[in-house]
């Protein structure tokens, strides 16, 4: 029972925390604006672009985790999910008027409207009535994005699942090709615009609010991205919190056992591909809205394999982990390393050897390699936050309780 | 113990990759001047399209070497280049893009290869940063994009050009078009050569291969057994290099038509020695302004860096004239706003007019570069030179 | 007919070359129960190799040296990221093996700058020769009796020598072997060996047809191979190498099928559904033995 509340205070903390990095994601964005100081933190810094995509990256790598970490079922099909997402928005929100443009090569869409113009004419299209069909048409068409990845996922899932680990990987690995190649064939034009990206549908920055005179007052392009992320990532862990997510980590331990206990593997296994491809889907939507484009080329195995290594950072298991892991990992990949590629001559005329286009991500493999081998338990091992700030105050209590929280793994 | 002997072999190996490459890459000028505006280069240096990117880079640099300042009302600024590299490929072009928009540049030049510019763009229009493209032709790059200018003719204009040449030069009646599945590039401009050629009376075959193919022989054989008057090969430099080497050792006698992008000096090599005939659609032919030629030349074989990054030779590419181009539009575009901000350069450049080593450039009110001339090269095999075959006016 | 010879010649040497690096995948993964991932791009750095190497040694030095360089790399990728791992759950190993992957890649884009590079004309492989009116190279013709050959040498190996009845121990039974006094370490480290040269020979014949090496070029004929192998039946020599052959001419003839069809960009594609038929309803592929589940 102390246990319980105890449980439930720190799920409010966490609530808490979250509550407030929204709020402080809000205020540093527009820092610059409110304070008219240039200098600091303007909206084009490349901050802001890290958080956009870690956010992103997140909501993805969480959901990797939850098939990977929490269930055990190795998939590598990450990036077709996205893809299936990406395109899936991206089709539904382009604006009507836009689609002749955007599908020159087919003369027009085959799908011939838009969410956000459907809801634009039952809400309006200008002022706050255009806010809500907005906001409403993309939160539309993020969870049908989500819907159709977990609707293929599902299809796929029906023999791929019954197969042992590597070879799981494989075969998701192979779908995520074969959807790329699907959906850049020119045959499907119509609908895919083939080779072609989609673009001009709404993204991040179309819900920084605008006064009358087309000034910016208020900017949310960062916070959006968080918004979606944080509440995707909620559900994540509700439900791994839930008896479902006990199945699931039962099966990762021992399926035997699990099975033995009265779990239904098939069941389940589906159950944790279809929900992990539903966020994934949600992901490449973002993803898209991210990059302001959707096109299947982008969305290939490199892809897959750097989420995998990103939920490897963090630790397998832990989806604390996973979301730390990924702002490292893209800030390190986006920012902090850039100079790694830059030539470099130091004011006594010595060129700092090795420095040259390339060698960030020379670099950073030679990182990722070396937690691999030797922190092999990523940055969190299968522990949350709140394991870490609970284990503190605790230290004094009993060692054996301590001993079976931290002996596993 | 073990282990670490393995690490330290591990190591050797590593370095010793390392030392087999060698051969340096781009460069910012570093300036402390108080009067400094940048101007971003949005260009591949890795990647399909690297050899391309790299040559176009090498006339801004030139052009930037030869006009380091520029004067506006009265204050003398010093021009910075901020080189990020774009990958050749549209996932990483955002984040080049964002980088550039974090550097605080003022205008951006860029890039070869249109997907990239594509991929770019929304960076550059929701920081209100003008972008100049220079020899990415696919429409899409300034359609629907207000931030989107361009210094080179279009696709539609190159796909007719090309279309009638094969009709008028070898009167084909069977095209065959290849390109990679999935690249706007190739994919737009055979559309619009399909167009054209079968408004003439021909018949085009089309055909795609996947990303990272390596084995062109069937499509080639089935260009050949579908009885094919000429190729048609939009397709970026790399794939280029390994379908032309793949059909001589075939013994392929159909003519071969490229785009812009085939105009290239690896190309080039790759066709040196052979029977295979090739014919590029491009923007400039070296003789077309004697000074710039010469310039450049010298500017090449002085600079170990700019000549391995010409390919080795001093060749003159054509997007290195039309690098040279953009970044003296750019120029001309500070001057007219007499200001270096962003938001007044965007004002100033749909004005621009400038007369540059590849022609006039003057931008039409969706900011495309009201071109109508585009030369026709042809591949000397012998020599391993281009020749210019015709230059085509009009559409 | 002309144009049927030149498809089956295609096909033919490309499954060759599959074959040589499915043989790779098929023996480790035999033996570690491991998705080599970064087969591949050995087999891609053996392409980079003979091209530096051949830039400044005659070709009777640098392809053997190229050889050895490989196999050098394939016993240090193995010592480094997979040995240390032994007792690890296999999600680990696999995972090293895709980081291995995504570190050559990138030390590959560093090395060469990331412009793609030009493999060198090889003495007797490039010159050209005419089967049927089809004009072809050499290595096209050299490739599938080089495979048979060396394929036998392999299977005498396996089934003759001491160390090849270790390897069929350890592939049948890795703690038992360890048990009965089999040097595990050194058995896998052969296998590597083994097929990290097969891949060296591999990649000569396949750049010398396939001319352009980029970083990612491995990474396609690597899954492919490793396709093959599964088709053929892991573990099985023999399989691995029909299996290839079957994915190598099958992709060569969807490429090369009427153009009006518009299906030839689906060539990779078929492959994995390939994979996928064959995973689902024959898992143990053509001729695999039936796998005993190591719990």
């Amino acid at each position: 029972m102390v246990n319980q509340t105890k449980q439930k205070k720190t799920s409010w903390i966490a609530l808490l925390c979250v509550a407030a990095l929204l709020l402080l994601v809000i205020i540093l964005e527009n820092l610059s604006a409110w304070t008219g100081v240039k200098g600091i933190l303007a909206p084009t810094s490349q901050l802001f672009t890290v958080l956009k995509k870690a956010a992103v990256y997140s909501l993805v790598a969480v959901s990797m985790n939850l098939l990977n970490g929490f269930t055990g079922l190795f998939s590598l099909g990450q990036a077709g999910f996205m893809l299936l997402g990406a395109y899936t928005y991206a089709i539904l929100t382009v604006p009507a008027a836009a689609k002749d443009q955007v599908y020159y090569l087919y003369g027009g869409s085959a799908i011939r409207y838009s969410v956000i113009d459907l809801l634009g004419k039952l809400f309006g299209s200008s002022g706050a009535g255009g806010a809500v069909s907005l906001i409403l048409g993309v939160l539309i068409a993020l969870i049908c994005a989500g819907l159709v990845a977990a609707l293929f996922a599902w299809l796929i899932g029906l023999p791929v699942l019954r197969l042992k680990s590597d070879y799981l990987a494989i075969a998701t690995l192979g779908f995520a090709e074969i959807l790329r190649a699907i959906f850049q064939w020119q045959r499907l034009g119509p609908v895919t615009n083939g080779a072609n990206m989609i673009k001009q549908f709404p993204t991040f920055t179309s819900f920084n609010i605008k006064n009358a005179a087309g000034r910016e007052v208020l900017r949310l392009s960062t916070f959006v991205p968080f918004l979606v992320a944080a509440a995707c990532i909620f559900i994540i862990v509700l439900l791994i919190n839930s008896s479902y997510g006990r199945a699931f980590k039962a099966i990762r331990d021992d399926e035997i056992a699990a099975e033995a206990m009265g779990i239904n593997l098939f069941r389940h296994k589906q159950l944790a591909f279809v929900i992990s491809s539903f966020f994934a889907g949600v992901g490449g939507a973002l993803f898209a809205m991210y990059v302001a484009n959707a096109q299947a080329k982008v969305y290939t195995s490199t892809m897959t394999y750097e989420i995998l290594l990103i939920v490897v950072l963090g630790g397998i298991g832990s989806i604390s982990g996973s979301c730390i892991a990924t702002f490292l990992y893209v800030a390190a990949s986006e920012w902090w390393l850039r100079f790694l590629d830059v030539e470099t001559v130091l004011g006594n005329g010595f060129k700092v050897p090795l420095l040259r286009n390339g060698f960030r991500m020379v670099v950073f493999s030679v990182i990722i390699m070396i937690v691999v081998l030797f922190f092999r338990q990523g940055i969190m091992g299968d522990k949350e936050l709140p394991d870490l700030l609970r284990r503190r105050g605790r230290q004094s209590k009993s060692a054996a309780a301590e001993e079976t929280e931290g002996g596993h793994g | 113990m073990k282990k670490s002997i393995a690490w330290i072999l591990a190591l050797v190996l590593v370095l010793g990759l390392t030392a087999c490459g060698g051969g340096g890459s781009s460069s910012s000028a570093a300036g402390s001047s108080d009067n400094v505006v940048r101007i971003g280069v949005f260009e591949p240096s890795t990647g399909d399209s690297a050899s391309g990117g790299k040559k176009e880079t090498l006339g801004m640099q030139y052009a930037n070497q030869e006009t380091s300042t520029v004067n506006i009302g009265g204050t003398e600024y010093k021009v910075e280049l901020v080189i990020v590299d774009n990958g050749s490929s549209t996932d990483k072009a955002p984040s080049a893009a964002a980088e550039l928009v974090s550097k605080d540049v003022s205008i951006v030049l860029g890039s070869y290869g249109s997907g990239v510019s594509i991929a770019g763009g929304p960076k550059f229009e929701e920081a209100g940063i003008p972008a100049v493209g220079v020899t990415c032709t696919n429409p899409q790059v300034t359609a629907g994009n207000d931030y989107y200018f361009r210094i080179c003719f279009l696709d539609p204009f190159q796909g007719t050009v090309l279309a009638n040449f094969a009709a008028d030069k070898f009167s084909a009646t069977t095209a065959y078009c290849l390109g990679e599945n999935g690249n706007e590039y190739d994919q737009g401009l055979i559309a619009f050569f399909k167009q054209a050629f079968e408004a003439k009376g021909g018949k085009v075959i089309t055909d795609s291969y996947p990303t990272n193919n390596n084995d062109f022989t069937s499509y080639l054989n089935k260009a050949k057994s579908e009885g094919a008057d000429v190729i048609f090969t939009p397709v970026s430099i790399a794939y280029a290099t390994q379908i032309l080497t793949q059909a001589s050792s075939l013994g392929i006698t159909a003519p071969f038509l490229g785009s812009d992008t085939l105009d290239d000096n690896m190309v080039l090599d790759a066709v040196k020695g052979t029977d295979i005939q090739l014919f590029v659609s491009t923007f400039y032919q070296e003789g077309g302004n004697s000074a710039f030629d010469e310039g450049i030349k010298n500017y090449i074989n002085t600079n170990d860096a700019a000549k391995s990054a010409n390919g080795g030779n001093d060749t003159i590419s054509a997007v290195t004239a039309m690098g040279y181009d953009a970044y003296y539009v750019a120029l001309e575009a500070m001057k007219k706003a007499g200001s270096v901000d962003k938001a007044d350069l965007m004002a100033a450049l749909p004005g621009v007019s400038y007369k540059g080593v590849s022609g006039d450039i003057a931008f039409d009110s969706t900011g495309d570069a009201i071109r109508d001339t585009a030369f026709i090269k042809t591949a000397d095999t012998a020599s391993g030179a281009w020749t210019l075959e015709t230059v085509q006016k009009g559409a | 007919m002309e144009y049927a010879v030149s498809i089956l010649l295609s096909g033919i040497s490309l499954g060759g070359q599959f074959a040589l690096i499915a043989i790779g995948y098929t023996m480790v993964y035999g033996i570690l129960r491991l998705i080599n991932f970064a087969h591949g791009d050995v087999f891609m750095v053996a392409g980079l190799m003979g091209i530096y190497l051949s830039a400044s040694l005659p070709f009777y030095i640098s392809l053997p040296l190229v050889i050895v360089v490989t196999v050098l790399l394939g016993f240090v990728i193995e010592r480094v990221a997979y040995a240390p791992l032994r007792s690890a759950p296999r999600m680990s190993v696999m995972i090293s093996a895709i980081g291995v992957s995504y570190l050559l890649q990138n030390v590959a884009t560093y090395v060469t700058g990331g412009q793609p590079m030009t493999y060198p004309e090889l003495p007797l492989l490039y010159d050209t020769v005419k089967v049927a009116g089809t004009p072809t190279k050499w290595a096209v013709l050299l490739t599938p009796v080089l495979v048979v050959i060396l394929v036998l040498a392999l299977t005498t190996l396996i089934n003759r020598t001491k160390i090849g009845m270790a390897m069929r121990a350890v592939s049948k039974d890795f703690e038992i072997s360890r048990l009965m006094g089999i040097k595990i370490n050194s058995v896998i480290s052969v296998t590597f060996i083994i097929g990290s040269a097969l891949a060296a020979i591999g990649s000569m014949l396949f750049f010398t047809n396939y001319q352009g090496i980029y970083p990612t070029v491995g990474a396609m004929p690597g899954l492919k191979a490793f396709v093959a192998a599964v088709f053929g039946g892991i573990g099985s020599i023999p399989g691995a190498v029909i299996g290839a052959l079957i994915i190598g001419i099958a992709e060569t003839i969807i490429k090369g099928l009427p153009s009006a069809w518009d299906v030839s960009v689906f060539s990779d594609a078929f492959t994995f559904a390939l994979l996928i038929v064959v995973l689902v309803f024959k898992p143990t592929g053509l001729f695999g033995e039936k796998a005993t589940d190591k719990v």
